[in-house]
């Protein structure tokens, strides 16, 4: 009856403020505000029950190993105790079955022991009852769980080490680095977070994983950072001839291709014409899921994807290995400073002597003309002591190579001058089953190398750290470093904003004091 | 005293009876129970009259009436007419009324002073009202309804009113008819009070649902408690006895 102010204003009509009056309850004659049934709350309860017919108790199916509960037919969530999203698929579970008869207007969990195999949840229900008064009252479900090994927890448990799907990525190459830089890879994204085992194998590793889909998302990923080609094959296990279900193990044989960084690559003759002509010497600059490859006497830069590589695969002519130290004699620039695919190089002529042999001194072009100094240490391929051996170099009649082709700078004169000192950086490692070594002594020394190398390698290079994690290593004393400050420079570190603090070492636990 | 009946198993006595200070109307039921009842409580004291109107049972909401006259709707018929004048005192004048609202009952609330109508009740209506029956005729809606003969009852001691009454609404009433108001319910929370009840100056029927809480506010909201059919013919006695001297 009455309008708002804001009416009364406009209507130009005055209302008088109405107060709601009291009647008594019809049945127990107490003073009550008057509504559709004209009695109190209490007489209405007493001689209504809205849940009459609701469930009071309800089952549910938990599996104590992955802690989730079934979805029937099914499906099993996983929840956490006194979440929302339990409470959510405990209110659901009920609604088909209250849903004609009530209206859910709030849910919360009681308190039960945790080991007691109980839930307690108290809602509100309404209903509208007698002459259109609405009736909310509280009504508790006591939920009784039942335990129940989920299918892929009973699978895991009768054969711990079944695997559905196993992905063997091999390169034949004789060094391990790429594995070493892939495994960090792995690491930082999490791709092998799924896998139920990982084992070393010759020229490569294995993952196995408990079903297709893992593993086709882990050989996605490796196809992202690295140009591969795979084939994929099954073996029937077992099969249902009832229910027509056939169950399978999966391998995909992934194999990446042979050329690394630093790898000096005679290209074959189809290939240097299809990237036009490029001078059948090129080194190789980078590898991700492309393969970059560089003249170095003409700074040329061409790309090679995946499918272009392994439509026609070639091999390296010399690899990182086969390295040898020079020494700089002298050094003429040549050009300026360009920038190709992504880093500097300058042209240049030096004379080189190979440290072994100083007899013998070389006048090469090279492209690091922008690092080099009179005095520097290089390391470089030596293509005036190496015996090439190479189908594809034959093919070119009249190739004049070069005497040698410089690759990096070297450090090591600084690195043993440094020796003993820690990095202050370090890197998580692949818990992976690596198999026994036997009588083959020499294995364990060569990996060590390697992986020497490999983080020598990461400190070389900015652009090789941009996908990986490296953490601070807590036990690094910077103050050693104060003694040698003419060292630090020379010797490429990894500056500190790119360290990321291990998590895993802190122990977060609840406190016991709570203040 | 109120009493607690029913009409062929219904609660609703008022839509079957109508209850004044001079006579009473009752409606022609199956078994003689109901009548018996007003019989029983009103011999002697009061005419008891089994009618019809319009050949409907629903006397108690087609007429409306006072000690000074009854009024009746256009579509009651002759015989009906004829037998209500026969059985009635003389004092008593009867009336049919022409309203396009025929079911008086409904729209007309009062006792032998004042009278509260529909809002749409017609002006000739209105006058007759305020010449048969001898009251001041007043248009109002009780808690936001037009049908004021239905959701509020009242006598010359008291009335009772629907449940969702506000207070300034009750005051208003208050004042205008001059006797106490209460908002209440009858028939186990009904808020058709005259529907479900009908009353005079010393007695009161209510439908048999009614629960002990609600009669107990009308018997003191309608000051039943003392109340003896004798005193108030006493008195009326009185009053005549002076005009005399």
């Amino acid at each position: 009856m009455a309008l708002n102010p804001s009416d009364q204003a406009s209507t130009g009509m005055f209302f008088p403020t109405q107060t709601p009056g009291t009647v008594l309850c019809c049945t127990c004659g107490v003073v009550m505000a008057p509504n559709p049934a004209n009695m109190c709350v209490k007489c209405l309860r007493s001689r209504v029950d809205i849940t009459e017919g609701l469930p009071r108790q309800a089952v549910v199916n938990f599996c104590p190993d992955c802690s989730s509960y079934l979805q029937p037919p099914n499906k099993w969530l996983r929840f956490n105790l006194d979440s929302q999203e339990l409470l959510h698929f405990l209110v659901k579970r009920l609604h088909t079955r209250f849903s004609r008869l009530v209206t859910l207007t709030h849910a919360e969990f009681m308190f039960t022991e945790p080991h007691s195999k109980r839930i307690k949840i108290r809602l509100r229900v309404r209903r509208e009852v007698m002459n259109g008064a609405i009736l909310e009252q509280p009504h508790i479900v006591e939920f009784v769980v039942h335990d129940k090994l989920c299918l892929s927890c009973s699978r895991l448990q009768a054969n711990p080490d079944q695997w559905v799907a196993a992905v063997q990525l091999r390169q034949h190459v004789p060094h391990r680095r790429t594995f070493l830089f892939l495994e960090q890879l792995i690491l930082r994204h999490g791709a092998a977070t799924r896998a139920v085992r990982i084992a070393d194998a010759p020229h490569g590793l294995d993952f196995f994983f408990a079903s297709r889909s893992h593993a086709i998302r882990f050989v996605d990923f490796v196809n992202s950072v690295a140009p591969v080609q795979y084939r994929t094959d099954k073996q029937l296990v077992s099969h249902d001839p009832k229910s027509n279900v056939y169950n399978y193990k999966h391998t995909f044989s992934v194999e990446i291709s042979p050329i690394c960084r630093e790898d000096l690559i005679c290209l074959p003759p189809k290939v240097a014409h299809s990237l036009g002509n490029l001078g059948p010497l090129v080194i190789c600059t980078k590898v991700s899921n492309s393969i970059v490859l560089m003249d170095p006497f003409t700074l040329r830069v061409a790309y090679l994807n995946a499918t272009q590589y392994w439509s026609d695969p070639f091999r390296p002519l010399l690899s990182s290995r086969q390295l040898v130290e020079y020494s700089i004699l002298d050094i003429e620039p040549e050009s300026d400073i360009v920038t190709v695919g992504g880093s500097r190089y300058q042209l240049a002529y030096v004379q080189v002597a190979r440290m072994s042999d100083f007899s013998n001194v070389f006048t090469v072009k090279t492209h690091l003309g922008h690092l080099l100094n009179v005095g520097d240490n290089a390391l470089g391929y030596d293509l005036f002591g190496a015996n090439p051996n190479d189908m594809e170099m034959d093919k070119y009649k009249g190739l004049v190579l070069p005497d040698c082709v410089l690759m990096k700078k070297s450090y090591e004169e600084a690195r043993a001058r440094r020796s003993g000192k820690q990095r202050n950086f370090k890197l998580k490692r692949l818990d992976t089953e690596v198999e026994p070594t036997g009588g083959r002594k020499g294995e364990d020394d060569k990996r060590n190398d390697e992986y020497q190398k490999f983080i020598e390698d990461l400190e070389e290079n900015p652009e090789l750290r941009f996908n990986i994690s490296l953490y601070k290593n807590d036990n690094y004393e910077p103050s050693e470093m104060g003694s040698s400050m003419a060292d630090a420079e020379e010797i490429p570190s990894v500056p500190v904003e790119e360290l990321v603090a291990d998590l895993e070492g802190l122990d977060i636990g609840d406190g016991q004091d709570q203040e | 005293m109120a009493t607690r009946l029913q009409f062929e198993n219904n609660c609703e006595v008022g839509v079957f009876s109508k209850l004044t200070n001079k006579y009473c109307l009752v409606a022609i039921g199956g078994s003689e129970s109901f009548y018996s009842v007003f019989e029983s409580e009103l011999a002697g004291v009061i005419p008891v009259v089994k009618t019809s109107i319009a050949g409907t049972r629903i006397v108690g909401r087609m007429c409306a009436g006072n000690k000074n006259g009854l009024l009746l709707p256009h579509t009651t018929t002759d015989q009906e007419l004829q037998h209500i004048r026969n059985c009635l005192p003389d004092e008593v004048v009867v009336q049919r009324v022409e309203e396009r609202l025929s079911a008086l009952g409904n729209c007309v609330a009062c006792n032998d002073h004042v009278a509260l109508t529909h809002p749409d009740l017609d002006r000739e209506t209105e006058e007759l009202i305020a010449d048969v029956l001898g009251v001041e005729v007043f248009r109002q809606t009780i808690a936001g309804n037009i049908l004021v003969g239905s959701y509020c009852v009242f006598s010359n001691r008291g009335g009772l009113v629907h449940p969702h009454t506000s207070i300034e609404d009750l005051d208003e009433l208050s004042t205008l008819l001059q006797v106490p108001l209460v908002a209440g319910t009858v028939n186990r929370g009904s808020e058709v009070i005259a529907g479900g009840m009908t009353v005079n100056d010393w007695t009161a029927f209510c439908g048999s649902d009614t629960t002990a809480t609600e009669l107990s506010v009308i018997e003191s909201v309608f000051k039943l408690r003392e109340a003896q059919p004798t005193a108030i013919v006493d008195e009326m006695r009185r009053s005549l006895i002076d005009t005399y001297v």
